[in-house]
């Protein structure tokens, strides 16, 4: 494997799944590792990946970026689809179209609430926190006032249902999507200028400006981009519970930082990998399960989430390179 | 001639305008008050039924827990780090504590029971500024992570029932009010004494942060926090202590909480972290650090009870709510981060 491929955190946390699989293989036996309950986390995990790519991409941006406004936009955007499709298709006569029509909606909602924290971190140089704080609440609240704070039922739409549950060759459609963006992402974050000039950026923000980056313009497309992944995991939400509601998911914010954290993210800015990203959510979406299927409380879970996320921290924190080489040297520009 | 008449005018106007803004700039605490003002002036001109002095009595009430939250907030703020795990630390403190003293000494008076809250509060908030220390993290990922952390704890190893036989002393303290009076519809409203216990913490915290050397050095280490080490302020220091007071406060409210509702319910208070932060944000703290007032803190935390109880008295129903918070707080960041740049 070429070094420029491989570095420690990759195989870190390579290590990190095979050590819950083995451990989930005694604690539970054969039956996690069994086709159903791998498409099962697959699907969950595409929306925990999107929603951590988007804290990804708004920590790797530096000036203590970080997008806490994911789920609520996710939410917001599964609301407002389901409000307007039906003025556009509906669901019984042209579910196709009404499918078609509630993903637009949901993209343009998302690009339109990416947009706005991006103009207020980019071009009105609110401070990440308060301006995805304030849009959190803004886009929660709507999505609340809308909603009159009760789930809305979709009902069963097939093509919606398909996309989330129905696995074309073994693999979810949606968790297919979720690779395809992820790839996507991975390539223009390491060829494009985009890219280049993002961890530039994040690495340091007044060297960027000296040198000519564009920082207004970057923080603007940067979190659209993060408001419009989130909106695609709105729509994997929507499809898969066949509901939209306003408090879907409210430990999703932590989640995806500690994904974030977890895939060696710097929450100063400057370093992320899209693809361990991805490995970090599957990791996180295997221990999940497995105390899904030990039987464990969803309270158990959260502090297990809190205690690893410090551990994480921690982690990040101890040089370990000189004795095992998990962690490189980090140099700014990898994605 | 009537051009330039004409020009003079305008431009005095824009300067009393620019004026206007630098003066609001200077004094961030009038943004509240003019909020503040607004909020009541409308929601009197469309109801005139908000002025009575039982619905000052209500919004005091709630200010209470909120308030305990917004003063540790701020004082993070004002050295430089966010903290999200005061409502954590609040239930875990208050439902451990509160089910210690049931199970084993209930005769226990309400000062040893407030001593053991902010004990524990301590304990919890020293643990997030050796943590902050440590880790070097920022401090709300640190804090999101505890945050979580201590609301599971309380969630798996001590309970999840809520119960509703609290000790005597502590619903007795409850219950022990400043003034009662009669509203308007021969309902008893009541200013309950423990709304003095913000009133004490508020100056306290006022005194920490304007007078003395601890004070000096949370805004120093807030503003620059690489200068400030060169002066010789211990950073590491400052941070454990912002923290264990924030926790401190918590684990106060939290007694204060099971007080005033009569049970206790670890589920209670999680979720209440964005309100909060809004109100010290409010107040003019600015989130980057080194900056912020107790009073204006104290204002932010009345502005946002009053929207929270009295938008339904214009007929805007509760679901809209965190909409308009989420509204205020961006209206807010945009005003402070607008007016610094001038």
């Amino acid at each position: 494997m070429s070094s420029k491929f491989y570095d420690g955190q990759l195989g870190f946390l390579a290590l990190v799944n095979a050590v819950v699989i083995v451990a989930s293989l005694f604690l539970v036996g054969p039956k996690f590792v069994g086709l159903y309950s791998m498409q099962s986390m697959a699907t969950q995990v595409s929306e925990l990946g999107l929603l951590a790519l988007g804290v990804m991409l708004a920590m790797a941006a530096g000036r203590g970026g970080i997008d806490l406004s994911g789920i609520a936009l996710a939410n917001l955007s599964g609301v407002i689809a389901f409000n307007l499709a039906p003025q556009f298709a509906t669901a019984t006569d042209a579910p196709m179209l009404y499918c078609w029509v509630f993903a637009a909606i949901s993209i343009v909602v998302g690009i339109l609430g990416g947009a706005i924290n991006g103009t207020l971190v980019g071009y009105a140089g609110l401070t990440p926190i308060i301006a995805t704080l304030g849009t959190q609440m803004l886009f929660t609240g709507v999505a609340v006032g809308l909603t009159g704070g009760s789930a809305l039922r979709l009902g069963y739409i097939p093509p919606l249902d398909d996309f989330a549950n129905l696995p074309v060759m073994g693999v979810p459609i949606s968790f297919a999507l979720f690779l395809g963006i992820a790839f996507a992402l991975a390539i223009v974050l390491r060829y494009t200028k985009y890219g280049m000039r993002l961890f530039l950026l994040g690495s340091n923000d007044v060297a960027a400006r000296y040198a000519g980056i564009p920082v207004r313009r970057m923080y603007f497309i940067t979190y659209t981009i993060a408001g419009m992944l989130a909106s695609v995991a709105g729509i994997i939400i929507a499809a898969r519970t066949s509901s939209v509601k306003w408090d879907y998911g409210t430990s999703y914010v932590m989640v995806a930082i500690l994904i974030a954290v977890m895939a060696g993210v710097r929450p100063e800015g400057g370093y992320g990998r899209v693809i361990c990203v991805v490995i970090s959510a599957c990791a996180l979406q295997l221990m999940s399960s497995l105390f899904n299927f030990m039987h464990l409380s969803n309270f158990f879970r959260d502090c297990a989430w809190g205690l690893l996320l410090l551990l994480f921290l921690a982690a990040s924190k101890v040089d370990l390179s000189m004795y095992l080489r998990f962690r490189t040297p980090v140099r700014p520009g990898r994605a | 001639m009537t051009d330039t008449t004409f020009g003079t005018a305008s431009r005095d106007r824009e300067n009393r305008f620019t004026q206007a803004i630098e003066w609001l700039a200077r004094n961030p605490i009038a943004f509240p008050v003019l909020l503040i003002c607004l909020v009541c002036l409308v929601v009197g001109a469309i109801n005139p039924s908000f002025w009575q002095v039982a619905n000052l009595f209500d919004i005091l009430r709630a200010s209470v827990v909120r308030g305990l939250f917004a003063l540790g907030v701020l004082t993070v703020l004002a050295a430089g780090g966010l903290e999200v795990s005061f409502a954590s630390i609040a239930a875990l403190v208050m439902y451990s504590v509160t089910k210690f003293v049931v199970n084993y000494a209930p005769d226990l008076g309400i000062l040893p029971i407030l001593v053991m809250g902010a004990a524990g509060g301590t304990l919890c908030g020293m643990l997030n500024g050796m943590l902050v220390n440590w880790l070097k993290a920022p401090a709300l990922i640190v804090t999101i992570g505890t945050q979580y952390a201590f609301r599971g704890i309380v969630l798996t190893f001590i309970g999840t029932s809520l119960f509703m036989n609290i000790p005597v002393s502590m619903d007795a303290f409850g219950q022990v009010n400043l003034m009662t009076i009669t509203n308007s519809s021969e309902f008893e409203v009541k200013l309950p004494a423990y709304v003095l216990i913000l009133v004490v913490a508020a100056c306290v915290t006022w005194v920490i942060l304007n007078r003395t050397l601890i004070g000096r050095a949370i805004y120093a280490v807030g503003g620059k926090p690489e200068i400030a080490e060169r002066l010789g302020f211990r950073v590491p220091r400052v941070q454990l202590f912002v923290f264990s007071f924030a926790g401190m406060l918590a684990g106060i409210a939290g007694i204060l909480h099971v007080s005033a509702n009569r049970l206790a319910n670890p589920f209670d208070l999680a979720g209440s972290e964005l309100a909060v932060i809004a109100a010290v944000v409010l107040g003019g703290a600015r989130i980057t650090g080194g900056a912020g007032t107790v009073g204006g803190t104290m204002l932010g935390v009345l502005l946002i009870t009053l929207v929270n109880n009295v938008l339904v008295l214009v007929g805007i129903p509760s679901t809209w709510q965190t909409a308009i918070l989420g509204g205020f707080i961006l209206f807010a960041g945009l005003f402070f981060t607008l007016t610094e740049k001038k």
